[in-house]
């Protein structure tokens, strides 16, 4: 039997899905990608979509925290720079969404990297409080909005794509297609630059940083380029938020938000792009999955009473999955996933 | 003039406060190298449970306060024997995540227990205006001042004088040192999450008395420790009263002297936090760390 997958020349050694299992499976994601908004209705539309947001938010965050080891707890407040740029874009200028997104990732980016400015002397701790500053600070200028001429909610245009306004009823499927294509240049761009020099340089200041100077790595200019793209990632998924919500107010973006996106790739994996879409689609349905079932409880008379109880439990449940991942699990779902492939490919010699 | 003590007086009250927040905060840092995010949820924790036994129970209030404060320091040592203990080795994002989830699954319980609206606090503190020279402030911000310097100077001795306060110093010191001299590294752990349980728990029932109700608010106060400690120094305990100190003065002139449609008090110690960590990452008093290779 197989003890390994082995590498003959390069290109193979370099290739992003390796054996042919992982070929098809690419193709059967894809497919199903394809095919799952003609038969889900809204309410799955919309989770997809949210799921689809919240997974290039975390895979951007992954890029900064898991692949480049700064920890930042500012993310929600790039989120925010993100949505308001799309959003003052479109409602101000009318521009339409394939330019907002792309000009708004870029604002994330800017300012990202002017909050990355500290991790020229900081790091881990100290860090983490400083993006910590970087959130607060961010959301007091939103805030405070009236004062740079922004109001304090924002609300945009319904969204054109070719020519077709994105109604109602037709909000949902037509988003779908949106955050996918956003969600696979994502995916694409970071599966890449990890085989690339920038990233290698990301994971060498990661694994040891003094280590990493000492070979010619630019540490500095690394890390600033971290958190740029890391919050060029971030601003595109709150300008997508934006876009798609059509209404946009500062509670949305608080230190909360942030920690929701560390959660998701603390869960799924960190320095795993397959691990922050795990992630977020982790922290996204779990709520959903227990607003359902608390529903229900209460529906078929088991418990009655419970839905009012609901938004603790939810709270509860996602300390709770933080505590257990980290404890049980440190390396996340990815984990998990790697372990169950490992036992059946060795089955029965599992040891 | 008038409003400058008034200012100056809240705002030590307020830094008082803080100091003793920062001051179970740096306890925590020092013995375990854990940084504490659940901090906000320890003073939540603090006046929900005076709440229960001064106002539901019906205690009276010296034994209310006792009971919710030892209460209280149970649950810091179940939170370090639970969550914190397994997490020995850990980076340092998943110290910082087990204690963002921690306060996550607190502030759910404290919501399903007494709900998210804000609850009347117990008034045994009273919060009548005094005069002094010439500028009137609420009783309650002098009981904080007051009460701040008798638990900081009962701690203070607590170090100095008592076996259990310096091994704790030594364990702070020294892990490996602390540990062949025979000092229980694991039992000081505890110690020192049940004090800055206590601490919080004192710093609750004072915010709630400042804030006039018992509400998620008080939980805010959590993060403006960040500042303090990193102003103070992350391992020093004069830092954080020092610390606590400045930056209650800070929050009280941004706030006072500023536009007040501005909100400075708000954000000013945020601000303040950019620019000590650019300059002066390890703090007044704090320790210089020299990394090695």
């Amino acid at each position: 039997m197989r003890s390994g997958v082995f590498h003959t020349t390069y290109t193979d050694d370099a290739s992003l899905r390796p054996t042919r299992i992982m070929q098809v499976r690419i193709v059967l994601v894809m497919i199903a990608a394809l095919v799952f908004p003609f038969f889900a209705d809204g309410y799955w539309l919309t989770l997809a979509n949210t799921i689809f947001i919240a997974s290039i938010a975390a895979i951007g965050l992954n890029i900064l925290v898991g692949y480049t080891g700064q920890i930042s707890i500012g993310h929600g407040g790039f989120l925010a720079v993100g949505a308001y740029t799309a959003g003052l874009l479109a409602s101000r200028l009318e521009m339409p969404i394939w330019l907002t997104v792309p000009i708004a990732s870029f604002a994330a980016a800017a300012v990202g990297a002017l909050f990355g400015l500290p991790s020229a002397r900081l790091k881990g701790l100290y860090l983490a409080i400083a993006t910590l500053a970087a959130q607060e600070i961010i959301i007091w200028v939103i805030n405070h909005g009236d004062l740079i001429g922004i109001g304090e909610s924002l609300s945009l245009p319904r969204t054109s794509i070719f020519g077709v306004v994105l109604n109602r009823g037709l909000a949902d499927f037509g988003f779908y297609w949106i955050t996918l294509v956003c969600l696979i240049g994502t995916v694409l761009f970071t599966s890449n630059l990890f085989r690339s020099r920038v990233g290698r340089a990301f994971i060498s200041i990661r694994d040891q940083d003094i280590a990493a100077q000492v070979i010619g790595v630019n540490v500095v200019r690394y890390k600033l380029l971290a958190f740029a793209t890391s919050s060029f990632f971030a601003g595109m998924a709150g300008a997508l938020t934006a876009h798609y919500r059509g209404v946009i107010s500062w509670e949305r973006f608080t230190i909360e938000t942030s920690i929701f996106y560390l959660s998701a790739i603390i869960i799924g994996g960190l320095g795993s792009v397959s691990g922050a879409i795990y992630g977020a689609a982790f922290v996204t349905l779990l709520p959903a999955i227990l607003s359902n079932l608390g529903r229900a409880a209460n529906d078929s008379g088991l418990l009655p009473g419970i839905t009012s109880y609901l938004p603790y439990i939810q709270q509860g449940a996602f300390g709770i999955a933080i505590i257990l991942f980290l404890i049980l699990e440190p390396e996340g779902i990815v984990k998990i996933w790697r372990n169950i492939k490992d036992y059946f490919r060795l089955w029965p010699f599992s040891y | 003039m008038d409003t400058f003590i008034q200012l100056t007086l809240s705002g030590i009250a307020d830094g008082a406060i803080l100091a003793l927040v920062a001051l179970g905060f740096v306890l925590i840092y020092k013995s375990s190298d854990v940084i504490n995010f659940a901090q906000g949820e320890l003073l939540m924790i603090g006046s929900y449970l005076t709440y229960a036994t001064i106002t539901q129970i019906g205690l009276a209030w010296p034994i209310g306060v006792v009971i919710a404060v030892a209460a209280a320091a149970g649950i810091g040592v179940l939170i370090e024997q639970l969550v914190l203990r397994p997490m020995i080795g850990e980076p340092v994002i998943s110290v910082i995540m087990v204690t963002i989830g921690l306060s996550s699954v607190l502030r759910a319980i404290i919501g399903a227990i007494w709900g998210t609206s804000p609850l009347p606090a117990p008034a045994f503190i009273p919060d009548d205006p005094v005069i002094i020279f010439g500028a009137s402030v609420g009783a309650n911000r002098l009981w904080a001042i007051g009460l701040s310097i008798v638990m900081l100077a009962a701690l203070t001795i607590f170090f100095r004088r008592t076996s259990e306060g310096v091994a704790m110093r030594a364990v702070a010191d020294d892990q490996q040192a602390a540990l062949s001299m025979g000092i229980s590294v694991k039992h000081i752990w505890a110690v020192s999450w049940a004090i800055a349980a206590i601490t919080a728990a004192v710093g609750g029932i004072l915010l709630a008395s400042i804030f006039g109700g018992v509400g998620a608010n008080i939980a805010t106060v959590g993060l403006i420790v960040f500042p303090v400690v990193i102003l103070g120094g992350l391992d020093s305990i004069p830092g954080a009263i020092v610390g606590g100190i400045i930056i209650g003065l800070l929050r009280a002139y941004a706030g006072g002297y500023l536009p007040p449609e501005l909100g400075l008090g708000e954000v000013a110690p945020f601000l303040a936090l950019i620019f000590i960590l650019l300059l002066r990452p390890y703090g007044l008093f704090g320790q210089r760390i020299i990394e090695r290779v």
